[in-house]
């Protein structure tokens, strides 16, 4: 077993050819951290550097001098040898911006105080993902920077970030849209000869589960932004295309669990399906053993049998108890961790990887992030 | 596996839930942040309840088919199933819901409108209403979990003794819950908003609780603490906070230093005892330190959790995966007595 090839970050943030590398991976795996350890790995090999992140923690975004979202990319202190930017996406500004682009002052102002378009740019599922996507084809479009370091938003698949914005232009432009909001388009009587009868009964039955208000409410919404829908998906498919472009790394991150590697499966699937550049999967929150020189190493079995044999109270016996039971715990984890990386590898030979330690403490501020990207370059 | 070695816990006859798992609530709510073991919990929680000899229901919701990972069971269709059986005549069955499946569903049973629902589906209309329509996918979700807590079986008893929902993360949670009452205030006439009363009922009221799961862990701590003060603002009843994953405590005061030194030599002298060479002292020592950092973030994290005056379930970290022996294992950290 030689195991996976492993995967140089190092050389992949130092390369002039890489222009956008994008973190993914399920919820809870340690995505934000990577982004940002990575984009500061960039900026401190000398390229100018931004990375644009989505829902930090609140001590890591602070860190970052991040206190508000305000969609302008802000320098990071305390970074040597090279320039970091960092910003953190306001979804809403966003949305903005594009419906501002797109339509004239008055159109705009309708389509903004519209119940729907409200709920749309905040809390829709998927236009975090879109605004994501819109403000990355920004930042690439200004060709400011060297190296655009992406984090996608936490969602429960990582798939969301390559599905949701066509799911939002496919909406926008939907066939359902139109059918619902024909009446209010071509007057009531009007709406009865454009649409077979079939299909009125099902729009009808339609307008009854949602009820009417809201469907008028929609309807204005949709033909307010009816001169964007072109806009829309167009958009979105650009920056799609983006994503395939050479000088776009996808970098998945994962941690040591069925759960988490079973989304970063699917992903990796689903890159290769759609021709997108993979650079290697981070496994994060990987637990090791310390390596004790020739010695074999303890399994968690053999140090949990030498701790029960201890049975005296000395301090010395005392703390060697502690120390193996400690191992014990480490060394089932580690034996664990092992176990699911392997699992993964053998379903995915062609994936290299890159572990990172489950360190003790969480990342808040530039030095843990050093201490990250050390930590991805070492060996 | 770990758990091979012992012997399945045997549930005595009289054991009970531990305080804080009210024994009359009819709707269990399990959330917490990613990556917590939500589902695991869930899981293990249901298993808890059929122990007592309850028909519980298991439900999820994300479309992840977690439950099937989790019980090895093939992907389950939006029907009910049995996952496990347990003592004392005690069932646990799994339902996936479907927002799609759910509204056609909805339709057919309000309409009696089994063709124009599948008409809607060809059209990608469900896909369309529940992608637009504000929290109408959650509503939907939260409305066939209303409807199994409320079903009535044939005997005239309710359906299930009660139902443990595997929820969105506390980042989504209240959205999730409060869909409803979103809804019914944007559509004041028609049947969304006739049938949102009784879901709000069912959400609201002194039969559910809910659930947060976290690890002791910064982040998964911060949300639990702000999901609990805004979910009980929100006006749920809270029931517990469960710690999963905790690692024992295993070093003692003075063990190791503040800087992280341990006495190697007092180490060695240890493990001699143990007949292990002394070159494992300064290995053991590194991890020994490491521990002791993650053992102080623990206490740190687990003081958070003062914050918030919720009765707290620890389950330990068997690392995953998590079988059915492990979550048979797990169930028992729900359960207290039953003089064993």
């Amino acid at each position: 077993m030689s195991g996976p090839e492993r995967l140089d970050l190092v050389k992949l943030v130092k390369d002039p050819n890489t222009r956008i590398i994008v973190t993914c991976g399920s919820g809870g795996v340690g995505k934000t951290t990577t982004a940002a350890a990575v984009a500061l790995l960039g900026a401190e090999a000398g390229r100018r550097t931004v990375v644009l992140t989505i829902d930090p923690a609140r001590r890591l975004a602070q860190s970052m001098g991040l206190v508000e979202l305000d969609n302008t990319p802000r320098e990071v202190k305390g970074v040597e040898n090279g320039q970091l930017f960092a910003m953190m996406l306001d979804m809403k500004r966003t949305f903005d911006d594009v419906v501002l682009e797109h339509s004239t002052p008055d159109r705009a102002q309708a389509i903004f105080a519209n119940p729907f378009y409200q709920s749309l740019s905040s809390s829709f599922a998927g236009t975090q993902e879109y605004m994501a996507m819109e403000k990355l084809g920004q930042l690439a479009a200004a060709h400011e920077w060297d190296l655009i370091v992406v984090d996608t938003p936490p969602s429960r698949s990582a798939l969301d970030f390559l599905d949701a914005p066509n799911r939002l232009g496919r909406f926008l432009d939907g066939r359902m849209i139109r059918l619902l909001t024909a009446p209010a388009r071509a007057g009531g009587k009007a709406y009865l000869k454009v649409v077979t009868a079939s299909v009125g009964i099902v729009a009808r039955a339609f307008t009854r589960v949602i009820g009417n208000d809201l469907l008028n409410d929609l309807a204005a919404f949709v033909s307010a932004l009816e001169t964007m829908f072109g806009g829309f998906r167009e958009r979105a498919e650009h920056t799609y295309e983006l994503l395939k472009a050479p000088g776009t790394a996808f970098v998945v991150v994962a941690a040591p669990e069925p759960d988490a590697l079973r989304e970063a499966s699917y992903f990796v699937e689903r890159l290769s399906d759609e021709s997108m550049p993979l650079a290697g999967l981070v496994l994060n929150r990987t637990h090791t053993i310390a390596p004790a020189g020739d010695l074999p190493a303890l399994t968690a079995a053999r140090a949990g049998a030498a701790a029960e044999s201890l049975t005296g109270s000395g301090p010395a016996t005392v703390l060697a108890q502690a120390a193996l039971r400690v191992h014990g715990e480490i060394a089932a984890a580690a034996e664990h961790d092992a176990r699911m990386a392997k699992r993964f590898s053998a379903a995915h030979p062609e994936v290299s990887v890159v572990t990172l330690p489950a360190l003790p403490v969480d990342v808040h501020d530039i030095d843990g992030l050093r201490t990250i990207g050390a930590l991805l370059s070492a060996n | 596996m770990a758990s091979s070695s012992t012997a399945a816990p045997h549930v005595a006859a009289d054991a009970q839930l531990v305080p804080g798992i009210s024994p009359t609530a009819r709707l269990h709510i399990v959330t917490g942040k990613g990556g917590t073991g939500k589902t695991t919990v869930a899981a293990a929680l249901a298993m808890a309840m059929a122990s007592l000899g309850r028909k519980v229901l298991l439900v999820e919701v994300e479309g992840r088919q977690a439950l099937a990972q989790l019980f090895d069971v093939p992907a389950l269709p939006y029907a009910e199933h049995k996952l496990a059986t347990a003592e004392h005549n005690g069932q646990v069955w799994g339902l996936a819901i479907d927002a799609e499946a759910a509204m056609i569903e909805y339709l057919e049973m309000f309409y009696g409108l089994k063709r124009s629902a599948r008409g809607l589906k060809k059209m990608g209309a469900v896909d369309f209403a529940t992608t637009l329509a504000p929290g109408l996918r959650d509503v939907l979700l939260t409305g066939k979990v209303k409807e199994a807590v409320t079903r009535i079986g044939n005997n005239g008893r309710p359906a299930y003794d009660c139902v443990v929902l595997d929820a969105p993360p506390t980042g989504r949670i209240r959205q999730f819950l409060n869909a409803t009452q979103e809804v019914a205030n944007l559509t004041k006439f028609g049947p969304i908003s006739r049938q949102s009363e009784g879901v709000i009922e069912v959400l609201h009221g002194p039969k559910t609780a809910v659930h947060i799961v976290t690890l002791l862990e910064e982040m998964p701590v911060q949300e639990t603490v702000d999901a609990a003060i805004e979910l009980s603002a929100a006006g749920f009843a809270m029931g517990t906070i469960v710690v999963n994953r905790a690692r024992p405590t295993l070093i003692a005061d003075g063990q190791v230093g503040p800087d992280g030194s341990v006495d190697l030599d007092l180490l060695a002298a240890g493990l001699r005892e143990a007949n292990l060479p002394d070159g494992y002292a300064g290995p053991l020592a590194a991890q020994m330190a490491d521990y002791a950092q993650r053992q102080e973030l623990q206490e740190d994290t687990t003081r958070r959790l003062d914050e918030v005056e919720l009765p707290r379930v620890e389950l330990p970290d068997l690392n995953p995966p998590v079988e059915l022996g492990e979550l048979n294992e797990l169930a028992h950290c729900f359960l207290v007595g039953g003089g064993e």
